[in-house]
């Protein structure tokens, strides 16, 4: 059965939390979309709810991490990222608290329910603020490798994952480095990175590809900040033709990020593809994708063109 | 230290804090007036902390959430020693300075950076939560202006300290009654904050007279009592207390005095140290 990734963040930290009794999950009326009903159930004295409050969730957790606890503060991106941005700015990164913010149902996971619910601007948002990481994980075994990382060191950091179980990219036994993108496949006509649900379909889209010849690298950046700059270098130089994936807004976003470390080191072709910068159709996390031929075929086309270009 | 003590120590600070915005030209100095006989009282008699202890877990903590007031908690840790007075009246507000001109918690004794309003409670919800789940005996004192009551997320943590029965937690309301645009009745009515806090479920404690050290060692004292109920003493202090031209004037709420207060000022304050 096909696993959620906010599953294996649970499952991390419920494992973890059995040895570490300063590590603490705080929900915001959040525990069951967050997966934590069964952390709330076998770690209570390392649960804490707070309500439908998610400026306090953030404020209170970096009054307990001020005191030695670790805790994580479990939300929906949307609300995380942005009704409690400047707790994140000041009580978090400013005051550098060990916080973990795990913001689920990340991106257009919410669908039909509405701008109110879309988590795209959250890479924007955090990735300005100073003393904070930003990691978007692909499948469940980067989620579970980039948690076992979380769980043992003591800086901030933002997770983002998506509310449907996500495709598996890797095998079970794939080894992933710390801060360094993960390659997906091996090519040097052009270089597709993404992050999160769109790592699976630039690997789809890669397959589409070579079966017209064309070779495509495929990055998995899952660590958005700080962002593997080397990586993406060493893919400018080789590949040229850059192409940028991602579920956020395509202003401040991965692609923004990238379009940064190549503009400055090694300016080559590059096309940013994402959620566009306007009210996004009412329709599910896949109709969506769809009608913004975010899709395999959709982002095929775009490496075609570009490598034209 | 006695009332008295302290109070002639609060003095003697007030007349530190006009030195550093004089010479730095930018300060808050209403409302480090109206606050800084509490904090005389906290650090020099109530709290358990001391520049020997800023690391141990048993510290009693401070939030100052109405971080502009940053001039006289500078000076009262200063004068118990986390660090050189000097060095503060020297560098504040100066470039590269670790004086910044809201609490920095690279400075020995400040445990968290404030400066937007509404920050400090909840904060200190959760440095209160973590003493009980630790089960420390230390406390966890909040000062927070009253024009930034109208900050929701206090109101979000008055809700979280009664719900997690924080009786650890202090938080005390500086009640000066002026904000930066005027009376706070003007700009956002509060109303009678010591029965709506009662409503919320807190043990509330009304100090007549906030700048009056007596009257703070006694809500102090009272505060003490852990019976499941979080204390927020509503202190009723004068905006700019202990300089006669200030007091009770929303325009010195950020503002530098000319040569002439200045002198005048620091005159009348030296009057009052007994």
């Amino acid at each position: 059965m096909a696993v959620t990734n906010r599953q294996i963040i649970a499952d991390v930290l419920t494992e973890a939390a059995y040895k570490d009794k300063d590590i603490l999950v705080l929900c915001s009326d959040s525990r069951g979309s967050g997966s934590m009903t069964g952390f709330f159930e076998t770690h209570p004295a390392q649960a804490i709810e707070v309500g439908i409050a998610e400026q306090d969730l953030v404020s209170i957790s970096a009054g307990l991490a001020s005191c030695g606890k670790k805790p994580y503060a479990v939300s929906p991106a949307s609300f995380l990222s942005s009704r409690s941005v400047e707790q994140i700015k000041i009580d978090v990164c400013y005051s550098r608290t060990n916080v973990k913010l795990i913001g689920i149902s990340g991106g257009v996971s919410y669908g039909a329910l509405g701008m109110s619910h879309h988590g795209a601007q959250d890479i924007a948002m955090i990735s300005a603020i100073p003393n904070i990481r930003v990691y978007i994980p692909s499948d469940q075994y980067e989620t579970r490798f980039l948690m076992q990382q979380m769980v043992k060191d003591n800086e901030a950091a933002y997770i983002r994952v998506s509310r449907n179980p996500s495709e598996d990219v890797y095998a079970a036994d794939t080894q992933f480095e710390f801060n360094k993108a993960k390659t997906v496949c091996e090519g040097n006509d052009a270089t597709i990175i993404a992050c999160g649900e769109f790592v699976s379909t630039a690997k789809k889209a890669a397959g589409l590809l070579k079966e017209k010849g064309i070779n495509v690298r495929v990055l998995d950046m899952y660590c958005i900040k700080p962002i593997d700059k080397e990586t993406i270098i060493k893919a400018a130089g080789e590949t040229g033709n850059i192409i940028t994936i991602e579920e956020h807004s395509v202003i401040g976003g991965l692609g923004s990020m990238v379009a940064s470390v190549v503009t400055e080191n090694c300016p080559c072709k590059m096309k940013i593809l994402g959620l566009p910068d306007e009210e996004l159709i009412c329709g599910s996390q896949t109709e969506i994708f769809e009608h913004e031929n975010l899709t395999p075929q959709g982002v095929a086309d775009e490496v075609i063109k570009l490598i034209k270009k | 230290m006695n009332a008295k003590q302290l109070k002639n120590k609060a003095n003697v600070l007030r007349g530190d804090v006009l030195d550093v915005i004089y010479k730095a030209n930018t300060g808050h100095i209403g409302g480090d007036y109206s606050v800084i006989d509490i904090l005389t009282c906290l650090y020099n008699e109530v709290m358990n902390i001391s520049p020997e202890t800023v690391n141990d877990p048993d510290r009693d903590r401070f939030i100052m959430s109405k971080g502009h007031s940053v001039e006289a908690l500078y000076a009262v840790l200063a004068d118990r020693g986390f660090f050189s007075m000097e060095e503060y009246k020297n560098t504040f507000s100066k470039l590269g300075s670790k004086f910044i001109g809201h609490p920095n918690n690279e400075l020995p004794g400040i445990e968290m950076n404030t400066g937007s309003l509404g920050h400090g409670l909840p904060v200190g919800v959760g440095m209160a939560l973590a003493g009980k789940l630790d089960n420390r005996d230390y406390r966890v004192y909040v000062v927070t202006g009253d024009g930034e009551l109208a900050e929701g997320s206090l109101w979000e943590a008055f809700q979280s300290a009664v719900h997690y029965k924080l009786d650890n937690l202090i938080a005390i309301i500086d009640r000066n009654g002026l904000q930066i645009s005027g009376t706070t009745e003007e700009v956002m009515a509060s109303g009678d904050m010591a029965e709506k806090l009662k409503t919320f479920g807190w043990d509330v404690v009304d100090v007549k007279n906030g700048n009056d050290t007596a009257e703070l060692l006694e809500a102090f004292e009272h505060c003490k009592k852990k019976e499941g109920k979080p204390h927020v003493i509503v202190a009723h202090t004068t905006k700019g207390s202990g300089v006669s031209f200030m007091e009770n004037k929303a325009a010195w709420h950020h503002h530098v005095p000319t040569e002439e207060q200045y002198l005048k000022a620091k005159e009348e304050l030296k009057g009052q140290v007994q």
